[in-house]
Order: C-alpha cells, then structure tokens, then sequence
C-alpha cells in the first residue's frame, strides 16, 4: 500500500514543484532580469540563448518526442527569417506579430513537404533526405534575388521591432520581445505534448506498428510533427533575425547551425522540454562564460586563437563527462539532482 | 596600535586609488577592439591581418610613443569568422574608453555592426571589402570601405586588361569569362561586369562555382569551349588553388587567368603549386617587405620580440601588408581629427572626422615610409572609400611581384549606380541623407572651447 501510495503522491506533488519553479524563473527572467542586466548580457547572451532554444524546442518536439532525425533545422529557421522578411516588406500594413505567425506558417508548409519522404523512410535514410532540404534551401536562398529584395550582396537588413507603436528597438526590448515569444511557444508547446497529439508523437516514436494496431495514424502524425516543429523553427529563425543579428545572409543558415541545434537537443534531453534551454545554455552560453573568464584569467595580452583552442577542449571535455554521466541528457541530470535533494529532505 | 595600523592602512588605500586616479588621466590612450579569427578557416588571413594591424600599432606605440602622445591600445576577441562571435565580441568590447575604430575584415560581421555603430557613433573600417553603397557617406556615416569596394575592385581588373590589350577600345570583341563563388559575396559584381561588356564591347561569361568549390572540372571545360581571352578569378577560400590546378589540366594558361582581391593571397597559390606560376592577381597593397615601413616593423617591433606574427616568414606577405596599410589609415584618421580637436583620447565620432579628412598624398605616403607600398587615399564626407588606386601582382612561384602602374578605377561610371543603391537603403531605414556642403563649412568655423 505504502508503495504504490509514494508515486502517487509524487505525481500529485510534482506539477506543483514544476510550477513553483516555473513561476520563479518567470519571475526572475521578467521581473529581475529586466532591471540589473546590461546591454551585453541581453544582445550577446540572452537574446541568441533564447532564439537557440526556441530553434532546440521546435526540433525536439521533432526529434524527441516523435523520433524523426532532422539535419534541416537551421534551412527552417532560414525560411521563417527570409519570410519574415519579405512579408515585412511587401506587406508593411500587417502588424508584427502577424507577419511572425505567417513566417512560421511558411516555415511550417516547408516542413510538411519535407516530411513526406518521413512516410517512407526512417532513421539515418530520413536524416539524409532532411539533409537535402539544407542544402535545397540554401541554394534558393542564393539564386533568386528577389528573396533578398535584389540586395547585391544578399545580406538583408531586418525592420524595426515595433508593435501597436510600441517599439523593442534598445537591447533589453529586444530581450523582452524574444522571452515572451518563447515563453508563449514553449507554453504551447507543452499544451501539446500533454495532449492526445503528443501522446500519440510518442507512440509513434518508441514502436510505428504498436502505434498503428492502438489506432493512432502514424502518417498523419509524422506530418503533423514536421509541420508543427517547423513552425517553432521557423519562429527562432525570426527571432535570430530580427531581434539578434539584426541582418541576415544565407550562409548564417548552414549545416553547422543545423548540427548545433540538434547537439543542443541531445545533450540538453530529448523529449523534455526543459532539455532545449538546458542544452542551449551549455552550448550557447558556457562557451562565452569560458571565454570571458579565460580572457579575464590570462588577460588581454594572451593570444586569443590559443585561448580559444583551450575553451574548445574545455567544453569538449565537459560534453563527453556530461554524457558519460547521464546519455539522457542534462535534463536527466536535473531531474537525478532534484530527486537527491529530496531525498535529503 | 591596531588604530595606527587602520590608519596606515587607509593611507595607503587612499593613496593607490589616487594613483590609479590620476595615472588614468594623465595617460591618454586610444583603443582598438579587434574582433579577429585566428582559429577556423580563414585563420590565415585573419592572423596576417590582425598581425600587421597590430605590429603597426606597436610601432607607433615604440617608436613615436604613440600618436602625439597618445598611446595605441588594442583587445582581442576571437570570433572565427562567425557573425555572432563578432556580434558577442563587439557588445563585450564597446564599453572599454577611448575606442577608435573597429575593424571586423569580415562582410558578415560588418553587416551586423552597422546599426549598431551607427547608433554608438563609432567608425567602422571595412578596408577593400565590405557593403558597396557604403561609399556614399551621406547615408552611411560611420562605415568607411577604404581604398577599395567590390565594383571598384571589377573596373580596376577592367581598366588592367584593356592595358594589357593596349587600351580600353582593344577590349571590344574580346571576350571574358568571369569565375565567381556561388554565394552573395561572388554574385555581388554580376551587374558590374555585364554595365562595363555593354560600355567597352567586350562579351562576359560570367559562371559560378558552387561553395566551396573543390570541384570545378565542369566550369572549366565550359570555358574550354568559350575560349575565353581572359578569365576572372572571383574566388574564395580553396576556390581558388583549385581554380588554377583544374585550368592547368584542361591546357588555360595561368598568366590570363586574373584573381580579386579574395583570390590575391601566398595562401590561394601556394596549394596550387606549379599550377599558380604566372597567375596575376588585384591588390590594393603591394606585397614584399622591402617598403621602409615594413623593415622598421621588422627592426623594432620584432628586433625587440613582440612581433605579431609567430612566422616571421609572414612579414610582407599579403595579409600582412593588408593590416600593415590599415594601421597606416587608422593612424592617420586619429592623427587628422587630433589635428582638428586635441591631442588627447578622442571620442568615436571624432575619429570619424579623421576618417573624413583622411587626405594621404604621394608625398605624406612616402613620408610614412610606405611609398609604392600603397598609393594614395583621399576620403571626403561624401566619398568614404577615398579614390584607392590599384595595382597587379604576378605569382613566379615563390613570390608576388608587382607588374603594373597604380589603376584608378573608373569611379564615375560606378557612383550613380552607388547613389542609386545608398538612396534605396536610406528609404527603407528612413534616414535623410547628411548635406556635406553644409557641414564642412560648419567644422571650418573654429571649434568653441578649444
């Protein structure tokens, strides 16, 4: 009796626990943050970490939840930025936070596209074919001017953050706009992954067949998942545009970006949530923090490609003992510390 | 006793922070934040660049004791040629006193930097690369593309090949196959390049090669049945080794073959061994260590072990010399605009009135030790490149040697198509382009409180 009452109690307990801690990191993040931070924790911190986890969420609900390997995200965010971009453009009349929703949904039928041949292939067959679209994107991006309104050196400048005359122009605006569209996807994105939708992204990632005998329709689902996971995608892909860089060329999109993303989804937890941010603060944030405190450490007079070569060791190392530690993840490893410490309660 | 002790001790606070006080007023010191790469792809260039900028602020710093007093000072960031390295290196090292200029050598991280400098008031030196319209310094007052922009860079080929021909009417009939990079960088000069076929009567081919473009058999047998008269080099990275290795194989010799000025370095011919003698290439800064500034560099920067470089073989090279005449033009910027507001740590908006009437003759060119190093730079408000002339470089398989007269480009075709490109951004971003006119006459009028 005692037995089965314990879980029970903890299921009962731990939304609680993870609302408490929610609250306070809303709290700080809205309420603190805004009124100690400085001009460079916003622009070269907090703004790309949350653009990064916004991007790390999206292909998470892809990628951990209904198991469908994707090398394409950093294409994704490419088309929510450039289509952002041209609706701002054409369409000056339409308010921000629309043309926001319409880049995403381009993001989004892109995505859907993508995600047929997930009907047929799996696995490492299925990363090659999302590896096509990186490539196809970036190609298209390069080869009709007009995209970059016949800029001619492609490079786009990003219109001003300004809603209902409200505008996010300095840098703790920025900061503001970005946490508040992550923090309304990532309420979201919770919804979803709670919902029937989300279950059923699970089932079709731990067994397609036990899925299809329960009754859940896996083709549907797949899409479903690419759409959706666009869409966030493609939203961070705003984000990075126009809250961050500030300017966007098609190179910023490549592999390598595609790649970092889906690091930071495997070392923050696949199929958390909390696991995008974790995972982008290890490898968005850390690297910095090495930095600066290898460039306090040595000094400005140390030379700064040796610094540099030691910090990707540094964090090299920190990967792997992080992975030996715990493969699921820093989520993982979050949850195994907070179990400890109420274990010592 | 323990009160004696406080009270020394006290003193002795007292007495290092006044120290600290008043040693921080009495140095007036200028800095220079540089958002380099010396790790990456491209650390060859970055660590040649930055090293010459650097080695040439070390000069002035031992030989002169600055500018007129004024200490050079400078900081790193490594940014590996990534944009938002950059961005996070220039929110880390805006704060830091008495900055100059910043200097980025990189198209991506000067995009970024341009609202953003432009909000801080600080110049931004986008020396031979950078945005093209950025030349009107109406629109864009704190980015200065020094010396040379990507169009200028096409007329100057242009100009050198129909010198080669023996004018610039030789040229009609002949026909030019122009190689470029398949990314915006490369396609940049594609209108350029058909506006100057359609003025002097030449036929231009212009195909690309897709990034990173390690394979190019195709181009190159387009070109084999094109028979062009000349093929342009507008390459990138291992672009452009592999360019001259595939044009050896299918029989185009490399000595018409004619590299821009990403496509003018020791490290784009030396992978290409034999395949590369012969093959002449843009630059803005000749290469070789014999100019009077470089062997002062050499005698006391590294004579005294802070050289830059880790490879003295690298001093002259092409990099190096890049960074060696960007120092010059920075130094002379902050020279100008003390001239004009103080010999003291100038503010960046200062120094971007140095850069606006940065006038270099042949005569000060020489005076500075540089003469056939670079030729000349005249910026003015409106014209923030400054008239840089080019030369032409020939490979003999060890070493670059110069086999042409300074070019002017033929800035006057190019302007209005500049003019025309500065009004559209100015439209977007709602700007009102600066009256030049107006504020020379104003900075004439001696300045109140000097």
């Amino acid at each position: 009796m005692a037995a089965t009452s314990a879980p029970l109690a903890k299921t009962v307990l731990r939304p609680s626990a993870n609302a408490v801690g929610i609250a306070l990191l809303l709290v700080l993040a809205y309420g603190i943050v805004p009124l100690v931070g400085t001009s460079y924790l916003y622009e070269a911190i907090l703004t790309p970490f949350l653009a990064l986890s916004l991007a790390a969420l999206g292909l998470n609900l892809l990628t951990g939840y209904a198991g469908q390997l994707s090398l394409g995200s950093s294409a994704f965010m490419a088309l929510g930025a450039y289509a952002a971009f041209n609706l701002s453009l054409r369409l000056p009349f339409l308010p921000l936070p629309v043309t926001i929703v319409l880049a995403g949904l381009v993001a989004a039928t892109a995505g859907l596209a993508a995600g047929l041949p997930a009907l047929r292939l799996r696995g490492f067959y299925l990363a090659v074919s999302t590896l096509a679209v990186q490539f196809f994107v970036g190609w298209v991006l390069n080869r009709f001017a007009w995209i970059s309104n016949d800029s001619p050196s492609g490079v786009i400048s990003a219109p001003p953050l300004v809603i209902a005359g409200l505008s996010f122009e300095d840098a703790r605006g920025r900061y503001l706009f970005s946490l508040t569209v992550v923090a309304l996807l990532t309420f979201l994105a919770w919804r979803l992954v709670t919902s029937p939708t989300g279950r059923s992204f699970v089932a079709v990632r731990d067994n397609e067949t036990a899925a299809r005998v329960i009754g859940v329709k896996v083709a549907r689902t797949k899409l479903l998942a690419f759409a959706l996971s666009s869409f966030v995608v493609g939203v961070a892909g705003v984000l990075w545009a126009f809250a961050y860089l500030r300017t966007v060329e098609p190179a910023g999109f490549n592999l390598d970006r595609s790649f970092q993303i889906l690091f930071i989804v495997i070392i923050g937890g696949l199929g958390t949530l909390r696991g995008a941010f974790l995972g982008a603060g290890l490898i968005v944030v850390l690297p910095l923090l090495l930095s600066r405190f290898g460039a306090a450490v040595l000094g400005d007079g140390f030379d700064s490609g040796t610094l540099e070569m030691c910090q990707r060791i540094a964090l090299g190392t920190l990967i792997v003992a992080f992975l030996i530690r715990e493969p699921a993840g820093l989520a993982a490893l979050l949850d195994r510390a907070v179990r400890c410490l109420r274990r010592a309660d | 006793m323990p009160t004696l002790k406080i009270r020394l001790r006290s003193a002795l606070v007292a007495g290092t922070a006044l120290l600290a006080l008043t040693g921080a007023a009495n140095a007036d010191e200028q800095h220079f934040p540089l958002q380099s790469y010396r790790v990456g792809p491209y650390a060859a260039g970055g660590t040649g660049f930055f090293g010459g900028f650097i080695d040439y602020l070390n000069l002035i710093n031992t030989r002169d004791g600055g500018v007129n007093g004024v200490k050079l000072t400078w900081s790193e960031g490594e940014t590996q040629y990534e944009v938002e390295r950059g961005v996070e290196v220039y929110e880390r090292l805006k704060s830091r006193p008495g900055i100059a200029a910043w200097n980025p050598l990189s198209v991506g991280i000067a995009y970024a930097m341009i609202d953003r400098i432009t909000k801080d008031k600080v110049p931004l030196i986008t020396i031979n690369h950078g945005r093209t319209d950025s030349t009107d310094g109406r629109v864009f007052p704190y980015v200065f593309p020094l010396l040379l922009n990507p169009y200028s860079e096409t007329s100057g080929i242009v100009e050198y090949l129909a010198s080669r021909e023996g004018g610039l009417e030789k040229l009609k009939g002949k026909t030019i196959a122009v190689l470029f990079h398949g990314s915006p960088y490369g396609k940049e000069t594609i209108p350029i390049y058909e506006l100057l076929a359609k003025k002097y009567g030449f036929k231009v081919e212009q195909i690309e090669v897709p990034h990173p473009g390690n394979e190019q058999q195709s181009q190159w047998l387009t070109i084999r049945r094109l028979k062009p008269d000349y093929v342009v080099l507008r390459g990138w990275g291992v672009m452009n080794p592999v360019a001259l290795k595939t044009a050896q194989k299918t029989g185009f010799p490399a000595n018409r073959i004619v590299g821009n000025v990403w496509s003018n370095s020791e490290e784009d011919v030396i992978p290409a061994g034999e395949a590369a003698k012969g093959y002449v290439a843009i630059t803005t800064q000749a290469s070789g260590a014999e100019y009077p500034v470089l062997q002062e560099v050499t005698k006391t920067v590294y004579g005294a072990g802070t050289g830059n470089l880790a490879d003295r073989k690298r001093i002259g090279s092409v990099y190096h010399n890049l960074g060696i005449v960007n120092g010059i033009l920075n130094v002379e910027a902050v020279r100008a605009a003390q001239e004009k507001f103080g010999k003291r740590t100038l503010t960046g908006d200062e120094v971007r009135w140095g850069f606006e009437h940065l006038r270099l003759d042949e005569a000060r060119v020489a005076a500075l030790g540089a003469k056939g190093l670079f030729h000349s730079i005249n910026v003015t408000c409106a014209n923030h490149e400054g008239e840089g002339r080019v030369t032409f470089q020939q490979w003999d398989g060890a070493k670059w040697s110069v086999v042409s007269d300074w070019i002017a480009p033929d800035w006057a075709t190019l302007r209005p198509i500049i003019e025309a490109s500065s009004a559209t951004y100015a439209k977007e971003h709602g700007l009102t382009p600066r009256d030049c006119a107006k504020e020379e006459a104003a900075s004439q009028a001696p300045a109140v409180g000097q």
